[in-house]
């Protein structure tokens, strides 16, 4: 984590100033992105960057996500550095033949021939009364995508060094973004620029009873359920994997075989969802370690609701750490 | 009420005459002719080794037929165009330079092949260095991508264009119509290189481009729409360079629809029993290789004689390419994992 640094960023300006500062020192990254021209992005994540760079490279697209992601590709492979945006996650599936059958297949069925820098930024909108179409979180498609890389960072500080480590990458990155964290997070943000390895967990609270590994928006969750449990002499350790693949197994299972107990979850379904790859990290690395049962803390099976008390009730929160922690020690 | 124009061109059958005042020399045109010759017979005996002698696996989808279109296309834009290519490529990646046994390697699965045998049949129009960028075997995706690739060139200020291959098919989904919206969009210097050969697997043309035309679509986007005699080389020849050179002056994407016909079936295996009685017999008379063979002899560019020993020749040479990926290793599957990644 940063040092004592001063300076507080939201998640959505650390992204801004990781994507200026690549562009400032790149003429080959370049942005595509829906409704960036007059209106700044539809999360203003990009605003202002227009007006620094241009339009030949912070380019105004048509509605076409199966065009912006094949257009970034055909870019990438030529030497550019595209970063495509697809404004909510809940979209990318029209895209995904195209990241995930075109781009992450490349290296390899050009036996090594080509390179693809290329990144596509999305979010995800849950908790925002968005429904069942505009909230999705749907890491686990693209986690089982060798040649893809999926990063899902939780804080500005890990965003910010995430994006221009994604830039700079030579592969196709996913690179998910969480529209609650935007502008609901603050955190401190160096100024200069800074890469995070994508593949490398970060260990956010230490603790020796119980490992909360957590993701994206349930990192903060996780966070106040530690403190909560702390005052009953609970300790926790939570982890962000920050990067879902590679995922850093490593680190996870180590924190699990010092604490014995873990609980893993995250803001997709439970059925085949992140949460089922955590688990299953941990019961293959730590099995002998674990005292308990692995719990998931995960969205339930049904599709996201509108109405926002329901949806108040289909997310999980800090309570459900709480009470998952509580039900193995 | 409001009408669209569709204004189209059309570009038929080019005498040799006009193509040297197009700038070909005949030398070229003798250039031209061995490489219809290098791709019909590579198909040829493809189609032998998986028919008759089993000795490769998977599919393929051959290129018979069609061979003036890639031929001409390479010509037009050599030494400053690329190309994305699709899952009937083999015609593609011999076009644009790749030597017939790096081709006929990758079909064996072997580390010498184009891409190192991780591709096959659909993959082996890709060799970058030569201009072939990608090869998708998912029908019209590659499309967008070629106007990504323009996109590169046009912002780096480079003089160069990106032909993305695409047969009927293709061209009825969604990333056709998103690729070219985008690419005029952009103004990108990316020709839609349709080859209509009349089918798709067993779907007719005639039936699946519902407004009769792929060419008329251009109009849809906003860009040129041309239609060419597939079957003649030099037809493919004036038409691409048209369409280059608007695109290298800044005149954006143009669709041109060459009009060709796939000889054999959708892939080696297929029987193609679909097909209407006399059709193939009837588009046998068009067929780009003698047809090219009639206008070299009766302009006096070569004779008979010298075209027989060209093909003597290009046999010889797709003979040792059949030997060269039989005696060929398979990667090691440990080797795998390096290429994942960059
Ligand atoms: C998106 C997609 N749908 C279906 C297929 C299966 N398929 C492979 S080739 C083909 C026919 C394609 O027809 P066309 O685009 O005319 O190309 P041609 O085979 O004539 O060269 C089909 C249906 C595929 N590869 N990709
Ligand atoms: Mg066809």
């Amino acid at each position: 984590m940063s040092s004592g640094e001063e300076r507080i960023l939201t998640y959505a300006e650390a992204i801004r100033e990781g994507l200026r500062q690549e562009m400032q020192r790149d003429q080959s990254v370049i942005l595509m992105v829906e409704d960036i021209g007059a209106y700044g992005g539809a999360f203003k994540v990009t605003k202002g960057l227009l007006e620094e760079f241009g339009p030949e490279r912070v380019r105004d697209t048509p509605i076409s996500e199966i065009a912006i992601v094949g257009a970034a590709i055909g870019a990438a492979i030529m030497g550019l550095r595209p970063v495509a945006e697809i404004m909510y996650m809940d979209f990318l599936p029209i895209a995904t033949e195209q990241l995930v059958i075109q781009a992450a297949k490349m290296r390899f069925s050009s036996g090594g021939k080509l390179k693809i820098p290329l990144v596509v930024r999305t979010q995800y909108s849950l908790g925002r009364a968005h429904a069942a179409q505009h909230s999705n979180f749907f890491p686990v498609w693209y986690m089982n995508v060798p040649g893809l890389k999926v990063v899902a960072p939780s804080t500005p500080y890990d965003a910010k060094g995430l994006i221009i480590s994604s830039i700079r990458d030579d592969n196709p990155v996913l690179f998910i973004e969480c529209a609650v964290l935007y502008y609901g997070v603050k955190g401190p943000v160096p100024e200069e620029s800074y890469e995070i390895p994508i593949g490398v967990a970060d260990v956010k609270r230490k603790g020796s009873d119980v490992t909360v590994v957590a993701v994206s928006r349930l990192v903060h969750e996780a966070l106040k359920a530690a403190e909560e449990l702390e005052k009953k002499g609970i300790s926790v350790e939570v982890i962000d994997p920050r990067t879902l693949n590679p995922l850093d197994r490593k680190t996870i299972v180590e924190s699990v075989k010092k604490t014995g107990r873990a609980i893993v979850a995250a803001d997709d379904c439970k059925t085949g969802g992140v949460t089922a790859e955590l688990a299953a990290t941990i019961v293959e690395g730590a099995f002998d370690y674990l005292d308990a049962p692995v719990v998931r803390v995960a969205s339930p099976d049904m599709p996201i609701p509108f109405s926002p008390s329901l949806e108040n009730q289909y997310m999980r929160w800090a309570k459900d750490i709480v009470e998952a922690v509580e039900s193995i020690v | 009420m409001a009408k669209l124009e569709v204004e189209i061109e059309e570009i038929g059958e080019v005498s040799v005459q006009e193509a040297l005042s197009l700038g070909l020399t005949a030398g070229d045109l003798l250039r031209m002719y061995r490489k219809l010759v290098e791709l019909r017979l590579f198909e040829n005996r493809v189609e032998q080794l998986y028919l008759y002698e089993a000795r490769i696996q998977g599919t393929a989808h051959l290129y018979t037929g069609e061979e003036a279109i890639a031929v001409g296309v390479a010509r037009a834009i050599e030494g400053f165009g690329y190309i994305v290519s699709h899952h009937r490529g083999h015609g593609h990646a011999l076009a644009m330079g790749i030597p017939p046994k790096e081709v006929m390697a990758e079909l064996f699965g072997k580390e010498t092949g184009v891409v190192k045998g991780l591709g096959g049949s659909m993959h082996v129009a890709i060799d970058p260095k030569r201009g072939a960028l990608w090869a998708s075997a998912i029908v019209g995706s590659g499309i967008p991508i070629a106007a990504g690739a323009a996109l590169a060139l046009r912002y780096r200020g480079e003089r160069g264009v990106v032909v993305g291959f695409f047969s009927d098919g293709a061209a009825n989904t969604g990333a056709f119509h998103e690729g070219l919206n985008l690419a005029s969009f952009w103004k990108l210097p990316v020709i839609f290189a349709c080859e209509n050969n009349q089918w798709g697997m067993s779907m007719p043309a005639r039936k699946s481009v519902t407004c009769g035309r792929v060419a008329y679509r251009a109009a849809a986007y906003g860009m040129p729409g041309v239609i060419v005699d597939g079957n003649d080389v030099l037809s493919v020849y004036k038409a691409t360079k048209e369409a280059a050179d608007r695109a290298l002056r800044g005149g954006g994407p143009t669709l041109i629809e060459f009009i060709t016909y796939r000889l054999k079936g959708h892939g080696v295996y297929d029987k193609a029993t679909y097909r209407p009685k006399g059709e193939v017999e009837e588009w046998e008379k068009r067929d780009p290789l003698p047809r090219f063979e009639r206008k070299l002899i009766e302009a006096g560019i070569t004779t008979e004689d010298r075209l027989k020993e060209i093909r003597d020749e290009v046999a010889r040479e797709i003979e040792e390419a059949v030997k060269f990926a039989e005696e060929s290793e398979v990667l090691r599957f440990d080797q795998l994992w390096e290429v994942i990644y960059a």
